[in-house]
Order: C-alpha cells, then structure tokens, then sequence
C-alpha cells in the first residue's frame, strides 16, 4: 500500500515518496473539479464528519466540498452550535460522533496535539485540519502542490516563510513537508515570533529584505490577531512597517517568485493589496488546489474497509494501536 | 515464464488484429463521422492509440482520443484493504451525440467496462459506445459483451492472461498462465 497510514495528523514523520504520492494522487483529482458533472462515486456509502472549534471558511467548506465530490455523506459541525456550548467535553463530543459510526473525523481544535489526542481513541480515521500551534497538513499539502505546479519542482527551490512563525501550525506544517522534498526553507518574523527551536530547523532572520532575497516562493503568514495582545510586537502599525510584503520588498526576490498566503488576509498589516492581488500571487490557486489535496486525503484514508484498518500498523499514529489492537485479537479469537 | 505459461499471441498476431479491428470499426461505423476513442488505463491507452495511428493510415484522419481511469468507479475499493494508485481522466472533448470506441486490453468479468461505462457518461451523453478488446477471455459477470474482439481465448477460471504491451512492457504479447505461473 502507497500510503499505510491510518490518519493524518500531521506531516512530520512522513517520507519523500508518500508525500510525493499523496502530491499526484492530489493531481489526478484536479480535473473532477472542472467537469460538468463534478462528482465521482468513490466514496458512496461513506460518512465524513467535520468538527470545527475555531472559525473557518476555506478550510471547512474545501472539505465539504472535496467529500461531496467524492459522493460521501458529509456533517458539519462546530463548536458554537454543538454540545460544546453546554459544556460537553472534546472526547466525549467525539466518542458520541465515534458511535454514529463515521468512516473519517476532520478536527480542527485549539490544543496542539488535540488530533492525536482523538486518533487514538476513535475507531474511525481522524484528519487534523489544525490543531493549535502544531500542524494543518492538508494546507501544506496543496501549497506543496501550488509550487509543484508553478515551478516544476521543490526540490532547490528557496522557499521564505515570513510572519508569526510561533503561533502558525501552517509554517511548522509546510516545514517539514518542504524540507523534506527537498527545499531550503528560510523563517522570517519578529525575533518575539521565531520560536527558538526552530532555528535548527532553518535559517531564521528577522530582516525581511535578507529573507525574501533571492527566494523562489514567498509564503506570508496571517498574523493571528486573535492570538495577540501578548505584546509579542509593540503595533500592527509597526509589525507592517517592518513585515509587511511589498512590491518595494520584491524587488529582491527572484523575478519569477511566486506569493502565497493560506488566508485570511490582514490586508496592509502582512501583505500589501497590490501584492496579493498582483501577478506574482498564486492564493486563488491555492484554494483551487485545496479541494484536490483533501478529495486525496479523504480518497486514502476514508475508502478504506474497516477490517483493513484494524490490521494496519500505524507508525504516525502510535497510540491508535490500542483499541484496533484488541478488535484484530478477538477477530482471530473468534476464528478459531 | 515457467513451463505452465504459453504465449496465446505474440506481436504479429496482435498487430494483424489490431489491423482488422481498425478496418471493422470504420466499416461498421461508415467511416470517421463523429468517432472517437477512449482507453482505459493503462493497456487500453496503448492500443487506443495504436488503433487510432492505423485508422489515420486508412483514412488519413485523426479520431479525437481521450483517456480513462476507472479507479474511482470500481466496486470493489471498500473491499480491497488499499487504495489503488490514481493516475486521472483526461477527456479534452465533448463526447455529447459521439460514438465512443472504448479500448480495453482483457474482457474478463465486465466489471471494468461497466465501471469504464459509468466514466464516461459523467462526461456526457455518447450516441452510442462501442467496445474494442484485445482478448475476450470468458467468465463474465455482468451482462457486457464486446463488439470488436482481436482474440477469442477460452479459458479456465484459475488460469491468468497477461498482456504485454512495447510501450509499458519492452514486447508485445499475449501470455495464458496457471494462476501464480508468471
């Protein structure tokens, strides 16, 4: 099997040839997408359900959208309208979701870890969409394919990740994704929002002008003011007049960089308009692709028989052993 | 191949088919009006093209192709324990009021042309399709038949046919095997 995995919950730990396969079954998928009839049956008879604890828009109506046209059943749920509000608890909301038997859980949550967390107790495979400050693999999976489409290739390319890298599971996620497929990857943002362990990942700069140069993709990040007030920068008025991505800045980077963002836009606070909305920009595309990556994710893990599952050894997650460990004894109990 | 494999056609037998496939297609259809060609991944996309290379030599005209995986529409993915490599659909025309010669390498128990089938009418609606095989081996399971056939091959159910093709396989071939003899 191409990819053995059970979920995803992140893209550390993963090799060149799965995410390479995860990257061209994502591209086999596009062309769905632009047929009339925009749908194949590949996951008839399956339940998705999403669990939202933090605001959305792409990423949520993507995964609606990439399992509808697979043709799987798809619920919706967040946190504001859910149980949640009544004080239910992460794990008991999701062993109630569990027991309505879904073939995949797709979390986002504001606890790192809080995919793990689940994967390891649910029956069904679990998909992180974000979870806190850790990963959000499928976005750096259709940014991998963005450039892979634009430039050919990863491998060489200098790729700059400029903004709040502490507080973003996006750049952590296309870290070790990018890396892994072979491009150098150059961290740029305050010093206050470059976590110290990341700097023996990457090269770390807090010079804008020094990260962008020469680079092949620009890749901003949001700055989360949801997240601040923690006085990690004295102003946004500040943080823009040092960080933020404008066509003054480009000049430096190579002539053909491209400039993606995983949205939302804080408009003039990290990327100047002209600059997202300009040539160089390839965001729209990073939508489009978005649907392919997760009809891909949803593809792998979600088509798979449930006697199949129970058998499979999960080295991403480790701690999904224990109860499809004890189901796969008593099956063989049983047989005998 | 062990001593329990026979090759069943070797690269004259199928080109000299193939050859007589090409002329029954455009006899039967009256020439290119409105013809097109679809193979199925990934056999059938050789002798698609191979088919359509020999009807330009007859009637100096380039029939449209297109390309089909049928992976998404098996009907035994949730059985298999894997997900089989996806490798995409590429039909860049319209296939609407079209006769759509579908190409596949081994007609076996029809469910790959029943799956080919649901493809290709999320693209439109054909005005008729017809089936190119290279070998009809018997054992169907759905009511599907072809209409151009290269090679009748009565078989046993154990046995296995292996079609080799010069493009993916370095030779052209027809093999019939007991069951793990290749």
């Amino acid at each position: 099997m191409p990819f053995p995995h059970r979920h995803l919950l992140g893209l550390d730990g993963l090799g060149c040839d799965e995410l390479t396969f995860l990257l061209d079954t994502a591209a086999s998928f596009k062309e769905i997408s632009e047929r009339d009839i925009k749908k194949v049956p590949t996951l008839r008879g399956k339940t998705v359900i999403s669990l939202f604890y933090e605001a959305s828009t792409r990423t949520r109506a993507s995964f609606e959208i990439a399992a509808k046209r697979m043709s799987a059943d798809f619920v919706s749920l967040t946190a504001a309208s859910s149980s949640a509000t009544k004080g239910e608890t992460l794990l008991d909301t999701a062993r109630n979701l569990g027991a309505m038997r879904p073939d995949a859980l797709i979390l986002r949550h504001p606890a790192s870890g809080a995919a793990q967390f689940l994967a390891a107790r649910l029956d069904c495979a679990v998909i992180n969409a974000g979870d806190g400050a850790h990963e959000h693999p499928t976005q750096a999976l259709l940014d991998a394919l963005t450039i892979r489409e634009r430039k050919g290739r990863i491998e060489g390319l200098t790729v700059a990740i400029v903004g709040d890298v502490l507080h973003s599971r996006v750049a952590r996620s296309n870290l070790f994704a990018l890396q892994r497929l072979g491009a150098t990857v150059r961290l740029v943002g305050p010093p206050t929002l470059l976590p110290p362990e990341l700097r023996d990942w990457a090269e770390c700069t807090s010079d804008l002008r020094a990260g962008v140069r020469d680079a092949d993709v620009v890749m901003m990040l949001r700055i989360q003011l949801e997240r601040q007030g923690k006085h990690f920068f004295p102003s946004l008025d500040e943080y823009a007049r040092y960080f933020c991505l404008t066509q003054a800045v480009l000049v430096d980077a190579k002539p053909d960089v491209i400039i993606m963002h995983p949205g939302p836009l804080n408009r003039g606070v990290e990327i100047a308009s002209d600059v997202a909305d300009g040539p160089y920009s390839v965001i729209m595309d990073q939508v489009t692709n978005g649907i392919a990556v997760r009809m891909a994710v949803l593809y792998l893990l979600a088509s798979q028989p449930r006697s199949a599952l129970e058998l499979v050894a999960d080295p991403l997650g480790s701690a999904t052993g224990a109860q499809p460990a004890v189901a796969a004894v008593r099956a063989r109990r049983r047989s005998r | 191949m062990t001593a329990t494999s026979r090759v069943v056609m070797d690269a004259q037998a199928i080109d000299r088919a193939l050859t007589r496939v090409a002329h029954e297609i455009l006899e039967r259809n009256k020439g290119t009006a409105d013809l097109v060609l679809v193979g199925v991944r990934s056999r059938g996309v050789h002798l698609a093209e191979r088919l359509r290379a020999k009807i330009r030599a007859i009637e100096d005209t380039d029939l449209p192709m297109g390309i089909i995986d049928i992976t998404l529409y098996r009907d035994d993915l949730s059985r298999s324990g894997q997900q089989p490599e996806v490798k995409g659909t590429h039909i860049g025309f319209p296939i609407d009021d079209q006769r759509v010669v579908l190409v596949d390498d081994v007609l076996y128990t029809g469910r790959t042309v029943r799956a080919a089938l649901d493809a290709l009418i999320d693209f439109g609606r054909p005005r008729n399709v017809q089936l190119v095989v290279l070998v009809d081996r018997g054992h169907r399971e759905l009511p599907v038949r072809a209409d151009y056939v290269g090679k009748n091959l009565p078989t046993a159910q154990e046995e296995v046919v292996h079609v080799s093709l010069q493009e993916c396989d370095g030779e052209d071939e027809v093999v019939i095997a007991d069951a793990g003899g290749a």
